[in-house]
């Protein structure tokens, strides 16, 4: 496998698939980065006019851009922290021999299979609708005042949504871990006193350390690009108040019709989810050595 | 302390009935081996002792009282598992200190202890690796060392050996039985191999689909075997057994005499054959000898035997080493 031979061999076989994925990933970002340097207006025929970094100036100062980043890493961060809580403990019930565990495990994992859209929908007008919500019934047989989810607390109302969607993924990866658990090791903690606590503590929690990784490190992927449940319920707002960066890089672009503008908040984008990468590798990176 | 009474204990798994009514005593200090088939029991045997398993029906009294329904953390027993069952993203030094952790011991007192309990196992220069760093045999011994700082009544060994290689097996054993000598306390231990058997145990218990067939010291074993499978089980090679006219003769169903107790000649023996397999050990010969109509017959000769493939020979019996057993297989 690993001789010089078999890897000069293994190198020239990946090529191509190597070359059409850069050839991918190279042409759509060398044009997002060409028009983030125009002034380019869907409104405006002038198309060719170079704006130099009029256009990043521009979005940076915005000042919807910081209510747009602190969103995406609130979103981001409230989501990973409920699915990772919640599927760990889901993942626990689970694994438990209950009565009907196939059907158990099937139900959980029907919210994965629902697309976003209809789910966010689901939730805006069977949920949290004020007025026919079933939270809102819910509020008014206890004798409270019905809660506006989605215009008093719109990013806590999408956190909810989305965490109710990446829910089962989370649940289903620390569930194959916990099963993965070796039983003579919680039997040796038995008989060394360990108590449901410390058991999961000491031996569950580190065994799980790499799934919970893995989890974390898939969807941050997918939330920092969270669009569909924004565009449904709030369209981001009341004001900004639910605008994600990657809402904002679409309001810039097709609703105001600044693709320049727009393409400088894709760049601007994609240099903060390397960051956030980055920042994530180096956390629990480690992880993920064997 | 550490005597250990089991009172017609049962287990099952469902309907099938895993170990049948069954009676026990251990006494302090004593150093017991279950051995038996693969399948027989022992593991959930052990595991019914120790807790991990709820006995079906019976008692088990430990130091003379009631333990049947106390956890196993309380039973003031340390086990040994076969896969070790070390933590494996703990440090030695944690996996050693783990149960004093949860027994919440000052630090100081842990750190003593699992300092003593190193240099008892010679694993002083481990104590920062994982478990994953060490060889088997250092594992091993992390995992009697997370045993012995309990200072427990009685050790429990689930075929501790039996991931080892031969040569590192023969001096875990005599570590073990060393480490008995020190520490005076009890010990079960169970193992398939009845050299470990006979060579560690002060009374070995001989199980066979969960029931006890014969209860002994090893030599009472080897020389008074209750039964058939007692008497193939205890002794290697395996005993040989004739049925027919020769056991007849004897006036038993079945006539059994073991491989070393047997005469070699070129003629005038009880059994006359060829041999068909001759087995150099170099202190030994083992020669297995085609007799017609019946089995072959297993023969321990001396090393220099020039014996082979082919050669005619006539054995003997020693006429005194004959066991004799009837029809449902006890021993006359
Ligand atoms: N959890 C369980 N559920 C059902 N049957 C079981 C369970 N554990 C063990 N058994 C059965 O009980 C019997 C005894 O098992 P046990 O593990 O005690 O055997 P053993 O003597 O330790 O064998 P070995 O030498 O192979 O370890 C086996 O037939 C096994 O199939
Ligand atoms: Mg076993």
């Amino acid at each position: 496998m690993a001789t010089t031979h078999s890897r000069v061999a293994a190198r020239f076989m990946l090529s191509p698939a190597v070359l059409l994925l850069l050839a991918w990933m190279i042409v759509p970002l060398s044009m997002t980065i060409y028009f983030s340097f125009l002034r380019y207006n869907l409104l405006n025929p002038a198309i060719d006019a170079w704006a130099g970094w009029s256009n990043y100036e521009y979005f940076l100062t915005d000042p919807a851009f910081f209510a747009a980043l602190t969103n995406t890493l609130l979103l981001v961060g409230g989501v990973l922290l409920i699915t990772i809580i919640g599927g760990t403990l889901l993942a626990l019930l689970l694994d438990q021999p209950i009565w009907g565990q196939g059907i158990v495990r099937i139900l959980v994992l029907a919210p994965f299979f629902v697309m976003p859209t209809v789910s966010a929908l689901v939730w805006k007008n069977m949920f949290m609708n004020p007025v026919n919500g079933l939270f809102a019934h819910a509020a008014k047989a206890l004798g409270l005042q019905p809660f506006d989810f989605l215009a008093h607390a719109p990013l806590f109302s999408i956190i909810l949504i989305v965490a109710w969607q990446w829910l089962p993924f989370a649940a289903l990866i620390l569930l194959t871990a916990l099963q993965s658990m070796d039983q003579e090791q919680m039997d040796a903690s038995e008989m060394d006193g360990a108590g449901p606590f410390s058991r999961f503590f000491y031996l569950v929690l580190p065994h799980l350390s790499r799934a919970i990784t893995v989890v974390v490190l898939i969807q941050t992927i997918f939330l920092l690009s969270i669009f569909a449940e924004i565009l449904v319920t709030t369209n981001g707002g009341p004001g900004y108040a639910s605008t994600n960066i990657t809402y904002l890089v679409y309001a810039q672009s097709l609703l105001q019709f600044d693709v320049g503008g727009g393409s400088a908040g894709g760049i601007i984008a994609v240099i903060l989810a390397n960051i956030v990468a980055i920042f994530l590798m180096r956390m629990i990176g480690k992880n993920l050595e064997a | 302390m550490g005597s250990i009474t089991l009172k017609q204990i049962t287990k099952s798994f469902g309907a099938t009935e895993v170990i049948q009514p069954l009676d026990l005593e251990i006494s302090d200090g004593e150093f017991v081996v279950f051995v038996g088939p693969s399948g027989c029991g022992k593991s959930t045997l052990l595991r019914l002792i120790a807790g991990l398993e709820d006995v079906t029906s019976g008692m088990i009294e430990i130091n003379g009282v009631d333990a049947t329904q106390t956890p196993p953390a309380k039973r003031g027993l340390a086990m040994v598992f076969q896969s070790y069952a070390l933590y494996p993203h703990m440090s030695v030094r944690k996996n050693i200190a783990f149960p004093l952790k949860m027994a919440k011991l000052p630090l100081q007192d842990r750190d003593a202890k699992v300092e003593a309990a190193a240099a008892v196992l010679n694993l002083t220069d481990y104590l920062d690796r994982r478990p994953g760093q060490l060889s088997g045999g250092q594992r091993q011994r992390v995992a009697i060392g997370r045993a012995i700082v309990r200072e427990p009544d009685a050790f429990l060994f689930d075929e501790p050996l039996s991931n080892l290689d031969a040569a590192l097996r023969v001096n875990m054993r005599l570590e073990i039985s060393e480490l008995h000598q020190t520490l005076k306390t009890t010990m079960i231990y169970v193992t398939h191999d009845q050299v470990e058997a006979m060579t560690m145990a002060d009374k070995i218990v001989v199980l066979q689909a969960g029931r006890i067939e014969q209860v002994g010291s090893p030599l009472e074993l080897y020389h008074k075997p209750a039964n058939q499978f007692v008497a193939g089980f205890i002794g290697s090679p395996k005993m040989n057994f004739v049925t027919g006219a020769h056991a007849q003769k004897h006036g038993a169903e079945t006539i059994g005499f073991r491989p070393e107790h047997i005469a070699i000649s070129q003629s005038g023996g009880t059994f006359n054959g060829i041999v068909g397999v001759s087995e150099h050990l170099g202190s030994d010969t083992f020669l297995r000898v085609n007799v017609e109509g019946m089995d072959s017959i297993t023969v321990r000769a001396d090393g220099e035997v020039a014996l082979r493939h082919g050669d005619s020979v006539s054995l003997t019996p020693a006429p005194d080493k004959i066991y004799r057993f009837d029809k449902s297989g006890n021993a006359l």
